[in-house]
């Protein structure tokens, strides 16, 4: 049942660990008054602070802390009221002081935990080990010039929040699993975006392998990668590597990797003429961050409605199947939309609708939820022209295809179309006797006993009504004129 | 009538303000006497006369207008530790090249809110690191006192603050900005023969000051009055939301202060500062400051620091190992000097090589030491416990004494060719100083009395945090009764 | 705790400061020497001591979370010592 890969020696097991770097959502850094927007001129959004001019000092954004805590709190973890800011020393071009402000010996969140969703239905608990704040780092451009590289600065001193799993994943697909419900948790929250192409979320992925039953065996560490995708076949391809260097007798290295998209391999990074030697130690230029009981407990307060409490809620307020309220809750935007067509209605044909036909329309036409050409109050609308029988179930979906394409509300779609129901009674019988009067040998061989005629006679009524007779009607009407 | 550089700055206020005198003279007086005298002494890396004149003209139009601020007309020396947004600002070392900063530090800035002028940048040890001011890239400072017969030794201003003291002892400015880290306002102080005070950490800001060891690093002023050091404080204290390490706390009028006296004020003489090697003019000075103040009402009473004789070593790995992060931004990437190499390491290597002096890189290569994998413990956290022990024996005299009087520095400047080889020898400068700095304390230095061979010599009185006013109060007690009157061989209008 | 040739060598490397071969054994000496004198706090006994973290105050001040920075392009690059238009520039650095 668990995973494992097959290897000459046996079975062996994967232990996996992630280290998520998620960007802060705020307006500006964690330490300057700079801008954080994606996408800005080079080096438009620095500060002197962020360039690392001499006599420039760091001054605390709090909107980050609250992103951090409030993460923390969505965590289930500890928030510490006592932590402290550390200088990691080391040189790189696009680290403009020469160290990174971080949180090494005391971060600000302690201890957590995240459920996640495996696709057997089952869930599993993956520790938290902490979350910390620290600024992110410049950019180097190394495709712009034959021998220089470029250095932006943009980046440069955004807040990033470093949340650290427990080795608890014991395969790709939990890999996969944590992260999307990570990223989940961090998008209900609005502490993150989550937009892994843009860099907002980076993981760095911790893997080993072991035979069953044994201790840790020696990791390595497989640095940014930005899918979830990529997140799982890095975790194979890193496993599967470490195998065959145990099973060709070798010792596998602790060291840092990359994962090579095109190729699915992992490769060492070119190893540092020096061992890392952080030399951390408390920055000077900041007291410790010492929080208010009352302040966190305000913000706990004010917390959105997370995954989990939202799917509990679906099931147990809206009667969804447990697999209805996963796929729904799946997305903030989605659950919105969701609860907007819900409101007031049938929560399971809501349910049905959104995830049954609108879903494959925006399949069909390519779009998200958020530029849907169907609003939820339109696709709302629409499920009250079913409920007052002004439409068949049939023809709504018709009618919901044509508002894909036109972007127009149920009704004016109806009404231009002629696609309202027939429900008068009168109409439905002078179409049936027609139908009878030209079926007259029929009509006898039904009253004969040919029961299995009734569907025909459904259907040529339908027939000539354009599909537009309300089913129940007709079918109410059909039998007591055929007697 | 006194000649306009031998005015106090006080006194050059009041003179300004009764239109003997206008801003532009007084500016001129200075320039010119900066002219004369900075080839030798070499009190100043860059002299900005038209900047300085053009802000005293404005500072004369400011007085027409009866609008003028504080410090209305009055020229100061910046240590080159400050940055001052359009000048050249260098902290005395290659490796800033020709760093012009498009920003004004958070104290100078103040100063020119209320109407100072700038008469140019003061020399320094090199990153504020020394107690001679001979690491100054830009060369040493010579100190306008001569022992008496011995008129072609040069003797040390003390550092870092070397220039600024030097420059404010030879009438070149009638105040200077400074920083001590260790001791670096309050030794040149004493070897120069002017007031300085180091206030309490967090008093004025850091922004903008070029950072040596920023749990340490504080500015104060150095001029040749206590008043004039408060008059200057004044301007120069005060919160600022752009330091994480700034009090948000009123200031007091430190002007008034100094006329409060000490009657009935405790102080304290600490046991640990009697040093076997002290010489004895300088303990006789100090057992005269103690009677001087007796004389004025206050009580003596002998106090315990027991931690002192471990605040040289504390420091020796506190201060290092927060430079070396500190001034690991000067990697010749975004500012300052460059020297190429194969590769960015190589760059890097070089550039600090060749950005960096002796005693900079001596103390980047013990504070990176210190931090490293498996010494941190030993060295640095074991620093910072002891500098809890010194703060605590602080915290213990406070519930005895309101003031700590003791010397300035175990000697008096010393020759610019002695000690120079032994840095352990040299760093002995910092000794009563040093605590100071440790526990956050304000410290100030005034000139008390002369050695033997005519040269000035300091007492310090210390502190508790934020209370600089009784620690003005007894600088201006001991400054009254000693009425030091000397004056350097090398001065202005001389 | 006394340093070796190779230890000065690497904390050099650490510090990327460029040390020639010939200055080694000076500078040995010289870090010898502070380090030996620097010993004696091992004598203090500081069982227990929370060791002291920056210079003053107790609590860091919480900054808004508005723009009020950045936009100033040509005066962050104004001192570069190479600067490639809107970029810094340095070796070209292989990852």
């Amino acid at each position: 049942m668990s995973y494992t890969i097959e290897g000459a020696s046996g079975a062996w097991e994967v232990v996996i660990g992630l280290e998520v770097h998620a960007q802060v959502m705020s307006e500006a850094k964690l330490f300057s008054g700079a801008a954080t927007e994606f996408g800005a001129e080079p080096n438009s959004q620095v500060s002197f602070v962020d360039a690392g001019f001499p006599g420039m000092l760091p001054v605390i954004n709090g909107e980050c802390v609250a992103q951090a805590v409030r993460t923390g709190l969505g965590l289930k973890a500890q928030v510490n009221l006592w932590s402290r800011f550390d200088r990691k020393n080391y040189f790189y071009a696009d680290l403009p002081q020469g160290y990174q402000i971080s949180q090494y010996q005391f971060p600000v969140i302690g201890r957590g935990e995240i459920q996640v969703e495996l696709s057997d239905g089952s869930t599993k608990m993956i520790g938290i080990t902490r979350l910390h704040l620290e600024q992110d780092a410049g950019k180097s451009l190394h495709d712009q010039h034959p021998s220089k590289s470029y250095i932006d600065l943009n980046r440069s001193g955004v807040a990033l929040m470093e949340i650290v799993s427990e080795p608890d994943m014991r395969s790709p697909e939990e890999a996969g699993a944590y992260l999307t419900k990570l990223r989940q948790i961090l998008r209900y929250l609005g502490t993150c975006d989550g937009n892994m192409e843009q860099g907002s979320l980076r993981a760095d992925v911790n893997v080993s392998v072991r035979k069953p039953g044994e201790a840790f065996r020696t990791r390595c560490e497989v640095k940014n990668v930005n899918s979830i995708r990529f997140v799982m076949q890095a975790v194979e391809a890193e496993a599967r590597r470490q195998i065959a260097v145990w099973e060709e007798g070798g010792e596998v290295v602790q060291e840092t990797r990359l994962f090579d998209t095109g190729r699915g391999v992992t490769r060492s990074m070119r190893s540092k003429e020096d061992a890392h030697d952080y030399r951390y130690f408390p920055d000077p230029d900041l007291p410790p961050l010492v929080l208010q009981q009352d302040w966190v407990d305000q913000l706990k307060a004010a917390l959105p409605e997370l995954p989990d409490e939202r799917r509990a809620r679906y099931v147990g307020e809206y009667g969804l199947t447990p697999y209805d309220a996963h796929v729904l809750t799946l997305e903030k935007e989605t659950a919105a939309f969701y609860e907007a067509v819900a409101s007031g209605r049938d929560p399971k044909m809501a349910a049905n609708w959104v995830t049954g036909d609108f879903f494959a329309g925006l399949n069909r036409h390519g779009e998200g939820i958020g530029e849907s050409p169907v609003s939820a109050a339109d696709l709302g609308a629409l499920l009250d022209l079913i409920a007052d029988n002004t439409l068949s179930g049939k023809l709504a979906k018709e009618v919901l295809e044509a508002m894909f394409e036109t972007g127009k509300p149920p009704a004016a779609i109806v009404e231009e179309r002629g696609l309202k129901q027939v429900t008068d009674t009168g109409a439905i019988e002078a179409v049936i006797d027609q139908v009878m009067d030209a079926n007259a040998g029929k009509v006898a061989e039904y009253r004969a006993g040919k029961d299995k005629l009734f569907g025909f006679f459904v259907g040529q009524t339908m027939k000539a009504m354009q599909g537009k007779g309300n089913p129940a009607l007709v079918n109410e009407l059909l039998k007591k004129k055929l007697g | 009538m006194t000649a306009a550089t031998d005015l106090t700055l006080a006194g050059a206020r009041a003179a300004l303000a009764r239109r003997e005198l206008s801003a532009v003279e007084l500016t001129r007086a200075h320039l010119d006497a900066i002219a004369a005298l900075n080839p030798r002494l070499n009190a100043f890396i860059t002299v900005t006369p038209d900047q300085a004149l053009a802000q005293a003209g404005a500072a004369d139009a400011a007085l027409a207008r009866g609008d003028a601020g504080p410090l209305t007309g009055l020229p100061l020396a910046v240590k080159d530790l400050f940055c001052t947004a359009g000048t050249r600002t260098t902290a005395a070392s290659r490796i800033l090249g020709d760093f012009v900063p498009p920003y004004e530090s958070t104290v100078t800035s103040q100063l020119l809110r209320d109407g100072a002028v700038f008469l140019g940048k003061a020399n320094l040890d090199e990153f504020a690191m020394g107690s001679s001011n001979t690491s100054s890239a830009f060369g040493p400072v010579e100190n306008p006192w001569k022992r008496q017969g011995e008129e072609n030794t040069v003797l040390v201003p003390g550092g870092s603050s070397g220039g600024s003291a030097a420059a404010v002892a030879a009438r070149l400015a009638l105040g200077a900005t400074a920083t001590d880290t260790g001791g670096s306002i309050r030794q040149p102080a004493a070897f120069c023969g002017v007031a300085g005070i180091k206030p309490t950490y967090g008093r004025c800001s850091r922004f903008g000051i070029i950072a040596y060891a920023s749990s340490l690093d504080q500015a104060g002023p150095v001029a040749r009055t206590v008043e004039d050091c408060a008059i200057l404080l004044n301007s120069m204290a005060g919160f600022d939301p752009r330091d994480s390490t700034s009090a948000d706390l009123a200031v007091p009028d430190f002007a008034a202060a100094c006329e409060r006296g000490v009657k009935g004020l405790r102080i304290g003489i600490p046991r640990e500062y009697r040093l076997d090697a002290l010489p004895a003019e300088i303990a006789a000075l100090w057992e005269q400051g103690m009677a001087w103040l007796q004389a004025e009402g206050a009580t003596l009473a002998e106090i315990s620091l027991p931690h002192t004789r471990y605040a040289l070593p504390t420091y020796y790995i506190v201060a290092p190992a927060e430079a070396s992060s500190n001034l690991a931004r000067y990697d010749g990437v975004r500012f300052g000097l460059r020297k190429d190499g194969e590769d960015l390491k190589d760059l890097y290597e070089r550039t600090r090589a060749a950005g960096f002096g002796e005693e900079v890189k001596r103390r980047i290569l013990i504070g990176t030491y210190v931090l490293s994998a498996g010494y941190y413990d030993a060295y640095y956290v074991k620093a910072q416990q002891v500098r809890a022990l010194i703060r605590q024996d602080f915290d213990r005299a406070w519930d005895q004494v309101d003031a700590i009087l003791a010397p300035t520095t175990p000697t008096a400047a010393f020759g610019r060719d002695e000690k120079q080889d032994d840095p352990v020898a040299m760093y002995l400068n910092d000794v009563f100083t040093i605590t100071a700095n440790l526990a956050g304390l304000p410290g100030m230095s005034v000139p008390a009395g002369q050695d033997a061979k005519g040269l000035p010599l300091g007492l310090q009185i210390l502190g508790r945090r934020f209370d600089e006013e009784t620690v003005f109060a007894v600088g201006r007690a001991i400054e009254r009764n000693a009425g030091f009157s000397a004056l350097p061989a090398l001065r202005a209008a001389a | 705790m006394s340093l070796d040739t190779a230890t000065v060598r690497r904390v050099a490397s650490l510090a990327r400061l460029r040390v020639e071969e010939r200055d080694l054994p000076r500078l040995e000496s010289e870090l010898n020497g502070i380090l030996g004198w620097i010993e004696q706090l091992q004598a203090v006994d500081t069982t227990g001591v929370e060791p002291v973290a920056g210079g003053g105050a107790e609590a860091l001040r919480l900054r808004e979370d508005r723009v009020t920075d950045g936009g100033i392009q040509d005066d962050v690059l104004a001192n570069a010592p190479d600067r490639a238009g809107a970029f810094f520039a340095v070796p070209k650095v292989v990852e």
